[in-house]
């Protein structure tokens, strides 16, 4: 038998691959992004990254209609970008199997914020599958495009950060079919959403409701595990898992589907055990349904609703509610240590664009000096840029969805703002919904300054392709947007592309675009060091010259640090070199330089 | 067997999660249920990264509880402490002597704790606490990278799984070209255990 050891993620999309999945699109986001990363591996599978989440939905339910089994793939902020392909994709059904994948993340390990993706399964009365682990990934990915066949629908599958990135055992099933050849038919009540073929879709929408809402009760997805009638709990997903070991003698209704809710299984559960407990991160999506059935049960008021749960959260909660009374001494971490936020990596083209932003904005001050009041409104976006918000840097201002950064600065400039306010966004960002913000901006005539930070990849997630790459999925070439001529082609007539490297460049140009009273774009262009993992000889200090000035230190490049002895050095396995030189060209000593010759 | 819990912690970019998974892929070939999970996502950009691994007849949770790490292997020295709580009472901590400053202490807003300090951090959760050479040991082997694998070697005196199977496993689990000088660091973590 064979035993594999997959993450989530990749037991995700191994199942759909033996389900018969003929395409797959996605755009990267933690936790989601391993999946398509892993189809992409597989043969015979049509994988892409799509330029953002709607159009990954769109691609997939295209798919689908020629009857061909198709999946998209997302982080669960992804799902509110897909939401108006999500909904559509309701109404009409499918032909081939439609499998939605919408991660979500408890705990916000990498998001800005922790929306439970369940409600969507609501709002689309579409069907939600909550895997707890990996053999329950694989296989909920199978079953799902079954269901999506079966009732007409997509089918949502929500795992979390701790599904999606945790590796466990699965043992797989023998692949169920190839994929079909597509075939596509004219049925234009079913997939012409005008209003009155809407209208009758709607009808079918709750018609397939009624009879998923009847699966469910007797669907393998959910299941009994009989153990003490004392304690009975309900629970989903990771929460399963770990209230297993929390209360290894209870009895367990463990529920894989959790939209629609079985309703009769849940009031049979609910009579046999003397207290019932529900178990689930995030919202109190299974409590309410139960307490709108009037059964009662204890969830939120005793296990928190937000942050990710753990044994050692269930098991405290459990102890302060007075459910479990044999606690053990609780170990406590150390307490005053140095944090390790995450940082822009050694030679990173952002750095030295966020140094300029920092000093010209007052934002960073030398170790010991006063801080000053930050000039600039500086309107951030999501990647690895957004941890310019970070000090010594301090350069985000704002930052709360993708492509939000030009709108909200152009918004400010309509307001009135008397400082032109100016927007950073990455390339990638740009193309999933930094572009239409840009279109906006040209059309409403918005004054303001637009920094497009190219480093040619999706860097945040690990470096995934996007239409201004070059890269496919697949690792293969792939025609290549450039940023400047479709920024041109929008109407821009002030667009500029600087070196990211080329520290008084990039000063002369924003000290240029901030004075001018017109739109402005910059790209800053610069590659990604570790995507090209180009090393050059690293730069050192001169101990002679160096007086501890520690403007270095304010470029929080994380290769330039304090040496035992107090003096600052560069450290040499990490440094890039020639590639960078930020560090060398902002020495007011000139104490920086290339190492040969110098004695370090 | 009860349940094994190591927990293995580090910096972005020092290889836990590669450790975890030759370590979760040995524990798979030697028959066990096993789980295990990392932090990404941010994690990667130079931050603490920590790699929970659990092996047994049946595991549930892929996360350790506090206080239930048999063994905790740290690639540096801070994050040790600041994972030290989910030791045992008679764990074993196999920390690499090497110290990572945050930005924050190069800034002067923090300080890095000494030796002595992180020795006694350990040592409020358990007496076995082995603060190990391995960036030097690995860097005398050619390759300071392979400060993973000497670590590897010389925990895997506290961990219930055969040398010889960890040693294939890591081969099996590496690039032709660094499987020799791996095994080479794995044995040299090995004799570096003294009592």
């Amino acid at each position: 038998m064979e035993r594999l050891l997959l993450s989530g993620n990749e037991a995700i999309a191994l199942g759909a691959c033996h389900a018969g999945l003929k395409l797959a699109a996605a755009y990267p986001g933690t936790p989601s992004t391993e999946i398509l990363e892993a189809i992409a591996k597989f043969p015979g599978i049509y994988s892409e990254w799509s330029s953002n989440e709607a159009v990954a939905v769109e691609v997939a339910l295209g798919a689908s209609y020629t009857g061909v089994r198709a999946m998209a793939c997302m982080k669960h902020v992804g799902l509110n970008v897909a939401a108006d392909a999500f909904m559509a994709a309701s109404t009409t059904g499918v032909r081939g199997g439609l499998l939605i994948v919408a991660a979500d993340d408890p705990g916000i390990h990498s998001s800005q914020n922790e929306q439970d993706s369940r409600n969507y399964a609501r709002l689309g009365k579409v069907p939600c599958l909550e895997p707890s682990d990996s053999q329950e990934a694989y296989d909920f990915a199978r079953t799902a495009f079954q269901l999506s066949e079966e009732f007409d629908t997509p089918v949502l599958l929500r795992p979390t950060t701790r599904v999606c990135h945790s590796k466990s055992v699965v043992i797989p099933s023998p692949k169920l079919e190839p994929a079909r050849t597509p075939e596509f038919r004219h049925e234009p009540g079913k997939l012409v959403m005008l209003p009155g073929a809407a209208r009758e879709r709607w009808h079918k929408v709750l018609e397939r409701w009624e009879k998923l809402a009847a699966y469910t009760e007797t669907s393998a997805l959910n299941r009994v595990v009989e153990g003490s009638a004392e304690l009975g709990i309900v629970a989903s997903g990771i929460g399963y898992q770990y209230a297993r070991e929390v209360f290894p003698n209870a009895s367990f209704l463990k529920l894989g589907m959790t939209h629609p809710l079985p309703g009769r299984l849940l009031r049979d559960f609910a009579g046999r055990v003397k207290t019932l407990l529900v178990i689930e991160e995030l919202e109190d999506f299974i409590e309410q349904s139960l307490r709108s059935q009037g059964i009662a049960a204890l969830g939120k008021e005793i296990f928190p609703r937000t942050g990710e749960f753990s044994p050692d959260i269930i098991r405290d909660s459990a102890v302060k509610a007075g459910i479990i009374s044999n606690a053990p001494a609780k170990s406590l971490p150390a307490a005053g240590l140095a944090r390790r936020p995450p940082l822009l990596c050694p030679g990173c083209p952002h750095s030295g664009v966020f140094f300029t932003l920092s000093s010209l904005g007052h934002r960073s001050t030398l170790p010991g000096k006063k801080p000053r009041t930050p000039k600039m409104t500086i309107c951030g976006d999501i990647g690895c840029y957004t941890l310019g918000a970070y000090q010594p840097l301090g350069v985000i201002d704002t930052c709360g969805c993708m492509g939000a950064g030009i709108s909200q600065a152009a918004g400010m400039a309509k307001a009135g703002a008397a400082e032109k306010p100016l927007a950073v966004i990455g390339d990638s960002t740009f193309m999933h919904s930094g572009i239409n913000s840009l279109l906006n901006a040209v059309y409403n005539q918005a004054k303001i300054c637009v920094l497009i930070l190219d480093n040619g990849t999706t860097a945040m997630t690990g470096h995934q392709g996007h239409p201004g790459s070059g890269v496919a999925a697949t690792g293969q070439p792939a025609p290549r947007v450039i940023i400047e001529e479709l920024v041109r082609g929008a109407g821009v007539r002030n667009a500029s592309v600087v070196d990211a490297f080329d520290l008084k460049a990039v000063r002369a140009e924003l000290r240029r675009a901030m004075a001018s009273s017109e739109l402005e774009v910059i790209i800053v262009r610069g590659d990604c060091p570790t995507l090209t993992r180009k090393r050059g000889r690293p730069r050192v200090i001169s101990t002679e010259k160096c007086d501890d000035c520690g403007a270095c230190l304010l470029i929080g490049c994380s290769a330039i640090k304090k040496s035992e002895s107090g003096g600052i050095i560069v450290d040499p396995g990490v440094c890039v070199g020639e590639y960078c030189t930020l560090c060398q060209q902002i020495c007011p000593k000139e104490a920086i330089s290339e190492s040969i010759g110098v004695a370090a | 067997m009860k349940t094994q819990n190591i927990l293995i912690v580090g910096v972005g970019g020092q290889g836990v999660v590669l450790a975890s998974n030759l370590l979760a892929e040995a524990a798979l070939a030697a028959g066990y249920d096993v789980k295990k999970t990392d932090t990404l996502g941010m994690a990667q950009r130079g931050g603490s990264v920590v790699s929970h691994l659990r092996f047994g007849e049946q595991v549930a949770s892929p996360l350790i509880p506090a206080g239930g790490a048999d063994v905790l292997i740290a690639f540096e020295k801070l994050e040790a402490i600041r994972w030290g709580h989910f030791l045992k009472t008679d764990g074993a901590a196999v920390v690499n002597d090497l110290a990572m400053p945050p930005l924050s202490v190069t800034l002067g807003s923090d300080v890095y704790p000494c030796d002595a300090e992180i020795v006694a951090a350990l040592e409020r959760f358990t007496p076995e606490v082995h603060l190990v050479p391995g960036t030097a040991a690995a860097s005398r082997l050619g390759n300071a990278k392979m400060v993973n694998t000497v670590l590897l070697g010389y925990a895997s005196k506290f961990l219930p799984i055969e040398a010889e199977k960890l040693a294939s496993t890591i081969e099996a689990g590496l690039p032709p070209k660094l499987r020799q000088p791996n095994l080479v660091a794995f044995e040299t973590g090995r004799s570096m255990y003294l009592r």
